[in-house]
């Protein structure tokens, strides 16, 4: 066909344009919904607790994932300083995926149990008294907010629509989980969980 | 009562044929007072744009810049700076040049003048939210797609209305062709509104969080399908477009090649859109979609560099304008740069490139030498084209200073990028590297500390980027400020 017809007709281009544009993706994203490998927890891998999740959430919020991947590659130097590589099974309760795309900081995929619940206290709220030459914020105001429980009962909720296996009693019993807990209490809980499906142990 | 509504439609018809008139003769004038608004909002954003990049590359080296403070921190504002250039400066240089472009190579008015000026102040609103919300820490946690839902549903009704206004007025085009700017400008429209769309789907918790429909690794296949057409669509067709006007406006000459056009833009936008695996590579998304990201990442060099060809070659018999256009300097500089981080991007899609490049500062690196060399550079050169033609003069009120803040921005990303492939380079080796025994040689601090002087260096390439953008402001306040924009009529085809 010649390019004028297409040139003269403003429809014609946009439908030409769509169709152009639509194959990659498609190509791309259909079969990887459909693939089970992807969409199908792997061993281990269970829905985040209502104390894990609200710090996951922290995690999101605080835009952890700028400076921290969570996704170990299969090359012998990362599994040596890092653990057993990711596997998708592990991301399919992720409500934004964090792989992130730059480590300033370690990555995080299997950093749960590296360190003690305190080592994290005192790591978030400065990260220099404990890692002199480090370059990462302090994140000292978690320990004065307490865990919004009615926020995380909707969105336990909202994950239940949406297809997560949370079970009724599971949302029932999360006020009484979350109770008193800080928003550092979250994050501590959520990154000591990190990983911990696999033994880091060879 | 009787007697005031008698005098309302007294006035009523008077009005009416007012407005006709006024619309007659309106729609002989082309619309740039949308234009000029978009122009000056681009100045504007991309200073606080590269001013948030530059804070946060101070923070980088030295945390205390923190202040403790939530809404000053480094991990909440670095999507800010990234929303800024891309949505604010980036976004309000193609709404501009995109009705400028569209109204002169169709010798029509713009179409909707109501909903041109909406998409305006729209657009502005989408940036206000955008810069409360995210040092707020509400965001979606996906990278260039951070706004929450609501900000979001806005950008889709901007998105639209923009799309009315830009074909409406090339369906009322008083030529047969459609020029091939607006192919480019057509392409990004259409193509940013499926991205945003799809990436975009979740279920609202509350007015300020959301979950994806998707997880895990789909997520992350959603997200780079669309986090890498968002530089495909938006930084790139998009700033074609813009330089398949500007560009040889400013020559003088005309484009060199049009069958290339034709075949650069259909290859470019069909093979971009495959493109986006290659930010997973050796993640666990299954072998094939790396395989077919990097594949089609590697094909992507041609089109590209047709632009980049098609640009230059554009100036064929006019080399010597170089010599006093400092105008023409930063639109050739920035095709240069289009070159060069185009070559540099399929390189890095190699999954054995990749596997040393990826989650460094050589990234980093990669994407400011498209941002800062590719994009602000021709949006610089087109704004110093497009300003003093708004408000009714020959040229910017200093072309010296043009030439003082071309130097200055150039060394500026040199310095940017050169640092930044360093440090990655680095940090990709000493990530790796392994003692005799098998034990790793550097612990991951031991990488950061050897990083320090590099993010120095940026820093400085950084500080340069933006002195050459407070230059721009005083040139284009010198150029406007005494001026009176003067209404432009609609040119006959010729």
């Amino acid at each position: 066909m010649r390019h004028e017809v297409i040139e003269k007709s403003v429809t014609l281009m946009m439908v030409l344009i769509v169709c152009a544009v639509s194959v990659g993706g498609l190509v791309e994203l259909v079969p990887l919904m459909m693939n089970g490998e992807v969409t199908e927890p792997a061993e281990n891998i269970e829905v985040y607790s209502p104390l894990r999740l609200a710090g996951r959430d922290v995690y999101v919020r605080e835009g952890c994932y700028n400076c921290h991947s969570q996704q170990i590659r299969p090359f012998r130097s990362e599994t040596e300083r890092y653990g057993p590589y990711s596997v998708a099974g592990e991301f399919v309760y992720d409500r934004p995926f964090q792989f992130g795309s730059k480590r300033t900081g370690p990555d995080l995929a299997r950093v749960g149990g590296r360190y003690s619940d305190d080592w994290h206290y005192l790591h978030m709220v400065d990260p220099r008294v404990l890692v002199p030459e480090s370059n990462m914020p302090g994140y000292p105001w978690l320990s004065d907010r307490l865990v919004d429980t009615e926020l995380v009962v909707s969105k336990l909720e909202a994950l239940q629509t949406l297809g997560d296996p949370y079970t009724d009693e599971q949302i029932a019993n999360a006020p009484a989980e979350l109770d008193g807990k800080t928003e550092m209490d979250a994050i501590i809980a959520y990154l000591q969980g990190l990983g911990t499906n696999r033994s880091n142990r060879r | 009562m009787i007697g005031m509504g008698h005098r309302i439609h007294a006035v009523r018809p008077h009005k009416n044929n007012f407005n006709r008139d006024k619309a007659l003769q309106n729609s002989a004038e082309y619309n740039d007072t949308v234009v000029r608004q978009f122009a000056i909002m681009t100045v504007v954003w991309g200073v606080v744009g590269m001013l948030a990049g530059v804070f946060i590359a101070a923070q980088l080296i030295w945390p205390a810049l923190n202040f403790e403070l939530p809404f000053l921190t480094y991990s909440r504002l670095r999507p800010l700076h990234t929303n800024a250039v891309i949505f604010a400066f980036g976004g309000s240089a193609l709404f501009a040049t995109a009705y400028y472009v569209v109204q002169r190579t169709c010798h029509v008015r713009l179409a909707f003048d109501k909903l041109a000026s909406f998409t305006f102040w729209g657009w502005q609103t989408v940036i206000l939210l955008a810069a409360i919300t995210l040092p707020l820490g509400i965001t979606q946690g996906k990278e260039y797609a951070e706004l929450e839902w609501p900000i979001d549903l806005l950008i889709a009704v901007v998105w639209v209305s923009f799309a009315l206004v830009f074909f409406g007025t090339i369906v009322k085009r008083r030529i047969k062709h459609i020029y091939v700017a607006n192919w480019f400008y057509g392409a990004f429209i259409i193509t940013v509104a499926i991205l945003h769309i799809f990436n975009n789907l979740a279920l609202p918790v509350t007015l300020t969080k959301s979950y994806q429909i998707y997880t895990g690794v789909v997520d992350g296949m959603m997200q780079w399908w669309y986090g890498h057409n968002a530089v495909g669509f938006f930084l790139t067709a998009g700033f074609l477009g813009m330089m398949y006007y500007f560009v040889p406006k400013q020559a003088g000459r005309p484009i060199y090649s049009y069958r290339l056009s034709v075949v650069h833009f259909w290859s470019l936008i069909a093979i971009y859109m495959w493109a986006g695996p290659h930010h997973l590579h050796y993640t666990s998304l299954p072998d094939w979609a790396q395989t077919l990201g990097m594949v089609f990442s590697l094909v992507l060099l041609a089109p590209s560099w047709g632009g980049m060809i098609n640009g230059i070659m554009t100036l064929s018999g006019a080399w010597h304008k170089l010599r006093t256009d400092p105008i023409l300097k930063f639109m050739i500089v920035s095709l240069s740069f289009y070159g060069m981080s185009t070559f540099e991007g399929p390189m890095m899609s190699i999954k054995t490139v990749n596997a040393l490049s990826h989650y460094t500062d050589w990234t980093i690196g990669h994407v400011h030498s498209g941002a800062l060399g590719w994009v602000a550079m021709m949006t610089i050169g087109a704004m110093y084209s497009l300003i003093p033609r708004l408000y009714n003069r020959e040229s910017m009120y200093s072309t010296k200073l043009i030439d003082v803040h071309f130097w200055t921005s150039t060394i500026g990303v040199v310095l940017y990028a050169v640092s930044m492939w360093v440090a990655g380079i680095t940090q990709g080796l000493m990530w790796r590297a392994v003692n005799d025994d098998g034990t790793l040689t550097y612990s991951f601090i031991e990488s950061l500390k050897a990083t320090y002087p590099y993010y120095g260096l940026r820093l400085i390439g950084g500080i340069l980027f933006i002195s050459g953008m407070f230059i721009m402001v005083y040139n284009v306040w010198k150029t406007i400020s005494e001026q009176k924009p003067v209404p432009v009529p609609v040119m006959d085809p010729a």
